[in-house]
Order: structure tokens, then sequence, then C-alpha cells
């Protein structure tokens, strides 16, 4: 491995060149999750009068919630579904748009807007088109024999939230998958195309496993922002609703702690989320990243 | 939310021209009234500032109840506490276990000297927000009950008498399936707040135990007992009823979507607060509303008991200087004074908290005036409160009104029946309860 190496004559310097970051990552990250940590373990009232310890009894109780295991379940339906859905149709557009030689810079710019928005927005915009009362798109599917009310249908919740984060999220892959097609080489296509080989099958032997490591690189981010950043999109939408059928991890964590006050349990939930996701990207890297050809 | 921010500017501009040079004591007031209701909050303050010239009164809007709650626990345990919390009346319970956060209001006003008489209040509000002992240790602000708001216009329409609105489920069943077989409103009726309107008011009216030890009111061992006869047989007429079309499911907590149905006129006949009355009234300029109490059934129960009330008072929390405490008990009188509780009942629909401004209105001629005003106030003093329409003592009550939306949803989709859907609420409510008591004795 070469890596460069500074020598500094002064022992100290490097550490106090540290200092700056360091001190922010132990403040907003190591203190806070340390907190959460210690709460996992304990059992407090809202007011933080009496504290008792009560060893792993927030946890046990986390597995043997039904609640909870329903979250769990909620949560991988609705990560795979939005990250496979959201870097499918990137992909397919950026295919589209890398396709195009004129004008694709306006396709580009007009298909990134949406990222712009701020996942509340996003809530709220799809929360408007899809109310069940009010909303546009209700109306329009009544015309065509469905009947959408996604305050008592779980499922039609679930397609809600899928759509609402995959929209959102679509931007943010395509300007990803449309700077990997650029990185193809142009030459190993024209090659594939001279042998005798279809746009289709050239796509899938090439460019494809070419773009692997941006494919790789996305699904990572995929999936933390499924898991994540979707907070402020459910709280908008359907508020994990209706009867938890789009409750993931991250919203029950904030329902249980932050309008049930219940501090132990909520700790103990961002303590499994906080692991579940360490696991999540020790397995990618370790067995996903070795089959990337970068 | 625009309208929100609009408040909070107008709020920070009252802070800033109310700071002149000498030296005020501040009086910090959380809050969570939003549109029309912070309003009026806001000029009571500033009601309370202009009569005097030592404190002055700074209330923030914080968001929804729920909200407003944790940013004031979270604020307590920073030792950035407000002087004065508004907490909803599910709160209640929280609230009265964190002793040590809490100023009671009794106390308060006998150690600052200032008038307090328990007797002053209608008998219902006090007897919700009594402690064991008999003490009232928040102050009483806005509190209402449900009741019914119908469309007279559609009544009309469908060949109905809009004088008469139904009095029973029996005629409102009849009644509903009148309006949409005659097209005169595509669905009978709609109702915010399921868990307040049609399972804790529904057992009070019916004179059946929403827990056991008087409601929760005995002590912190309580459990739910709602899933009795009466609770069963009116979930399942609601699902049946949501099959037909003739009931709407307005969503989970406060029900959203439950006055749009009623202000579009798709639904006839919408339950909800009684301080919906103005946000009514105001949307309502295509028709003519109609108020009454809330249906029975008269097979249960040959006079419907009292309902109960929800809203919120006003807690002191610990923590401040003496002088502060000062300011508080006297803003407390000043809030309970006949002219501003009469006011504020009169513009926002609120119940009067106190028989003074009961009579004040009364005086004033403001109910004849108004018809339908006073049906929150007869709904909630009719007959003798017995233990089980007394009201509501539970902690995490929060939480266990969302296991009863959650249940509601899953009966409103099939997967439960009416039984099975409140059994497991009782189930699941009563796991809440022994969290509460494990973690507050």
């Amino acid at each position: 491995m070469q890596t460069k190496r500074t020598i500094f004559p002064n022992k100290l310097l490097p550490y106090a060149l540290l200092a700056p970051q360091l001190a922010v990552t132990l403040i907003f990250f190591i203190w806070p999750a340390a907190q959460a940590v210690k709460s996992s373990f304990e059992r407090e009232d809202p007011f933080g009068f009496r504290t008792t310890f009560i060893w792993f009894e927030n946890y046990t109780r986390l597995f043997s919630e039904p609640g909870y295991l329903n979250s769990l379940t909620k949560t991988a339906i609705f990560a795979v579904s939005v990250t496979l859905l959201s870097m499918s149709l990137a992909l397919l557009l950026a295919v589209a748009v890398n396709r195009v030689l004129k004008s694709n810079r306006t396709y580009t710019t007009l298909l990134v807007w949406p990222y712009a928005v701020a996942p509340v927005v996003v809530g709220i915009l799809w929360w408007f088109m899809f109310n069940p009362t009010i909303g546009i798109a209700p109306y329009m599917l009544r015309g065509l024999g469905i009947d959408w009310n996604h305050r008592v249908d779980g499922n039609q919740a679930m397609i809600l939230v899928v759509i609402a984060a995959s929209w959102k999220q679509i931007s943010y892959n395509f300007l990803f998958f449309v700077a990997g097609l650029q990185s193809v080489p142009q030459s190993l296509n024209e090659a594939a195309a001279i042998d005798g080989a279809g746009p289709f099958k050239r796509f899938w032997t090439i460019v494809f496993p070419l773009l692997s490591p941006t494919t790789f690189f996305l699904l990572i981010v995929n999936i933390n922002y499924a898991m994540f950043d979707t907070f402020g999109l459910i709280d908008a939408t359907t508020n994990g609703g209706p009867n938890q059928a789009t409750n993931i991890l991250v919203y029950k964590v904030y329902a249980d702690g932050f309008l049930g006050l219940n501090i132990g349990s909520s700790a103990a939930q961002s303590v499994v989320l906080m692991l579940i996701v360490i696991a999540l990207t020790a397995i990618q890297f370790r067995y996903i990243e070795r089959r990337v050809q970068y | 939310m625009f309208k929100n921010a609009l408040f909070l500017s107008a709020g920070l501009a009252a802070m800033m021209t109310a700071t002149p040079g000498f030296a005020q004591t501040e009086i910090a007031w959380w809050h969570a009234m939003d549109a029309e209701l912070g309003q009026r909050l806001e000029a009571i303050a500033l009601g309370f500032n202009d009569s005097q010239d030592d404190f002055v009164v700074v209330p923030s809007y914080k968001g929804t109840y729920p909200e407003t709650l944790t940013a004031a626990i979270a604020a307590f345990r920073a030792n950035e506490q407000p002087a004065i919390v508004q907490v909803f009346e599910v709160g209640t319970g929280t609230m009265m276990a964190a002793e040590g956060a809490v100023n009671p209001v009794y106390k308060l006003m006998a150690d600052n000297g200032e008038p307090w008489d328990p007797s002053a209040f209608l008998a219902p509000v006090t007897g919700y927000y009594s402690d064991t002992d008999g003490n009232i240790l928040s102050m009483p602000f806005n509190s209402s009950t449900p009741i019914m708001y119908y469309n007279k216009d559609v009544f009309e329409a469908a060949g109905l008498d809009p004088e008469m609105p139904p009095k029973t489920w029996a005629e409102l069943e009849t009644m509903s399936r009148q309006i949409m077989e005659s097209g005169a409103a595509p669905c009978g009726f709609t109702s915010g707040w399921i868990s307040w309107v049609q399972l804790e008011n529904l057992s009070a009216i019916h004179d059946q135990p929403y827990g056991t030890m008087e409601n929760g009111f005995g002590g912190l061992g309580t459990e739910f007992t709602f899933n009795g006869p009466v609770q069963v047989k009116h979930w399942e007429n609601l699902k049946n009823w949501a099959d037909e079309g003739l009931f709407e499911y307005g969503g989970p907590v406060g029900g959203g979507d439950a006055p749009p149905k009623f202000y579009s006129q798709e639904c006839a006949i919408y339950m909800n607060s009684s301080a919906s009355r103005a946000g009514v009234i105001n949307n309502s300029g295509d028709f003519e509303v109609g108020f009454a109490p809330l249906p029975y059934y008269d097979d249960e129960i040959d006079e419907p008991k009292n309902s109960i009330i929800g809203g919120a008072t006003l807690w002191a929390l610990n923590g401040k200087d003496p002088a502060v405490y000062e300011g508080v008990a006297q803003f407390f009188t000043y809030l309970s004074s006949p002219e501003v509780q009469a006011e504020w009942h009169q513009a926002t629909g609120y119940l009067p908290i106190t028989n003074a401004a009961y009579e004040l209105g009364k005086e004033q001629s403001y109910y004849e005036a108004n018809p339908g005003s006073e049906i929150a106030i007869n709904q909630i003093t009719r007959g003798t409160p017995s233990a089980n329409s007394k009201g509501l003592r539970f902690g995490n009550l929060t939480q266990a009104r969302t296991v009863v939306d959650e249940e509601f949803e899953a009966l409103l989709s099939g997967s439960k029946t009416a039984q099975e859907a409140l059994d497991a609420a009782v189930e699941r409510g009563n796991q809440i309860l022994r969290d509460f008591e494990a973690a507050n004795s």
C-alpha cells in the first residue's frame, strides 16, 4: 500500500490540528450516542426524576412487541422498494438522456430539480395530491374504479410513501448514473457494436458492469436514505399509519420517544437502528464490494 | 402553516414593543393554540400586560399539544422551562405524576395571596382536574366537549326537518341513509377525534366504565375496560356504516380530514369539539349550520349522562424566581375573571370555565342571540355525574389514544372485528398503563 506520509517535527501539532474535528465528532456524535446507549438500559419518567437501571428489559420488551416486529418488516419493505424503484427509474432516465444528443443538459437540469425540495415539502405535496378528501389523484382514480383511501388501506399508504420517497431520490441517483455513463469508454461500445451486439446486449454486458461502482455506491446511499432521511416525509403524509402500516423504524423512534415520552424504549430502538446500519454497511463493503469492478 | 408564521411574528413584534426600559418580570407562556384560537390567546396576554406594569406575559406558540408538552419537558430537563405551559387533558396524568416539576395552582395562589375558590369553576371542570385530595393542580383554561354539527340545507334537501337533528344513533342512521339515498349529500356523517368522541365520550354518556378504579382517578393500578358490550356495538355499527358509506373516517388523532368533509358539504353531520365552533362558522358560508348534542343509544340508557371534557389547562412549572410566581398568580386571577373568560368562551366555543362567566353570558343574552352556543354547556352539566362520567385519569393516555386509533383503523380495513379491535386496544393499553406505573412508583 502506498500512502503519502507527512512527518511532523512536533508531536503535539498533529493532535492540535485534529482537535477541532475530534471535538465536533465527540460533542455531536459520540456523546449523544453514548447517552442513547445509557438511556436504553434505564426506565425513566418523562421529567427525569426517577431513573431505574433495568438491564436489557427495554430490549427484550422490544423484540417481543408485535408493533416493533411489524415496524422491522415495514422498514425492510419500504427500504427495498424505494431503492429498487428509484434506482431503476433513475438508470432508465440516465440511459435515455445519455442517448439524446441535443438538449440533454436541459433534461438533466429538469430531472435534478426534485432533489432540491425539502423532504417535508415533498411529503406535503404528495399529501395534497393523494388526500382522500381533497386530493386530485383519488378523484381521478375513482374514475378508473379504484377507491383510494390510504387513511384506511395500509397497502395504499405504503405505496404512497414509497412513490413520494422515490420521486425525490430519483434525481440524486440520476445525476450519478449520468456521470457514470459518461465515463464508460465509447470505444468499448463501438467495438461490441462492430462484433454485432445489439443495444440491449451492449448495455447488459458492457455498460452495466462498468457502472457497478456507481450502482454500489448508490445502493448504500439509497438504503440509508430510505431508513433515515424519510422521517419528515412520513410525518407529513401518513404519520406512520394507518394501523402502523408505514411506521418505519426511524418514525417509531420519534413517535415513542417524543410523542409517547417513553424514553427508554425509544433509546433502545435507536441503538438497534444504529446497529442495523453498521451491520448493513459492513455486509455491503465486505461481500458486495468484492464483486464490484472498479 | 403560513398563518402560524404570521402569528409567531406578531407575537415577536408584541414582545419587542412590550419591553419598555424599566424592569418588568417576564413570564414565558408556552401554548398550542394556532389560527383563530392563537390570536385570541395573544389578546388575553396583551390585555393582562396592559392592565399592570410589573409583569409581562410572553406567549409562544410551540406546535400541537403533544409537541408543546414534549418541548416543555425537554426544557425542564435542561433547566430552561417556561413559567406557564398549556397541557392538554390527556397529559394531565403525566403532569400530576411529576410532582417535583409542578407548582400546584392552589398552592401558588395561596402563597401569593391571590383569591382562589375552586367552587367558582364549573363542576365538571373541577372534577376532571382535581387530584385525589380534591386540590386543583393546574389552572383550567380551555375546556371543551364534543357536540354535533349538522348542515341544515342538506337536511332540507333530503326532505328532513332542519330543526329536528337526530337524537339517537338509530335516528342518525335512518337520517343519514335518507340523506344519501335522496342524493342530498354523498355521506351521512364524519367525526374528529375518534378516541375522544367515539370511545371516551361514548362510554361516559352511556355510563360505561372506561377503566377500573373510577376511570383511573383511584390510582396508578388502573386497567382499561372499554371493550364492553356498548362500545363493541357502537364500533360494529361504525364499521357497517363506513362500509355502507354513511360514515366517513377523518383520520387518526384529531381527524384532520373530517372538517373539510363537512365544510365541502360532502358529509351532512360532523361530530367534534365545541371549540370547533369558530372554525365551522367561518367555513360554512354556503350553508346554514345547526348544533345538537351527541346522539346516544336509547335502548342502552334512558337518560344519557354528561359528556366529558377535553381541552387544556395551564401548569406553572417549578424552578423560577418567587417574583415570577407572583406574576403568574396575578395573571391567573386576571385570566379567570368573568369578563376575560366570557369573551374567550364566546369567541372560541370553549366552555366558560367559571360559573360567573356563564352567568355573565346569560346577562348579555349571548345564548339567546347565538342559538346552539349553549349546547355544550348543557350537555356537560346534564344529570348527576357518575363515576363513569366524571372524566378520565390515565398516565400515558396519549399513547393509549394512538393505540385506539390504530385498532379503529384495523377495524375499518376489515382485518379485525369490533370485539377483536377493542380487546386488542385494551390489552395494548394496559401494557402502556403498566409502563407508566413502573416509571412513576
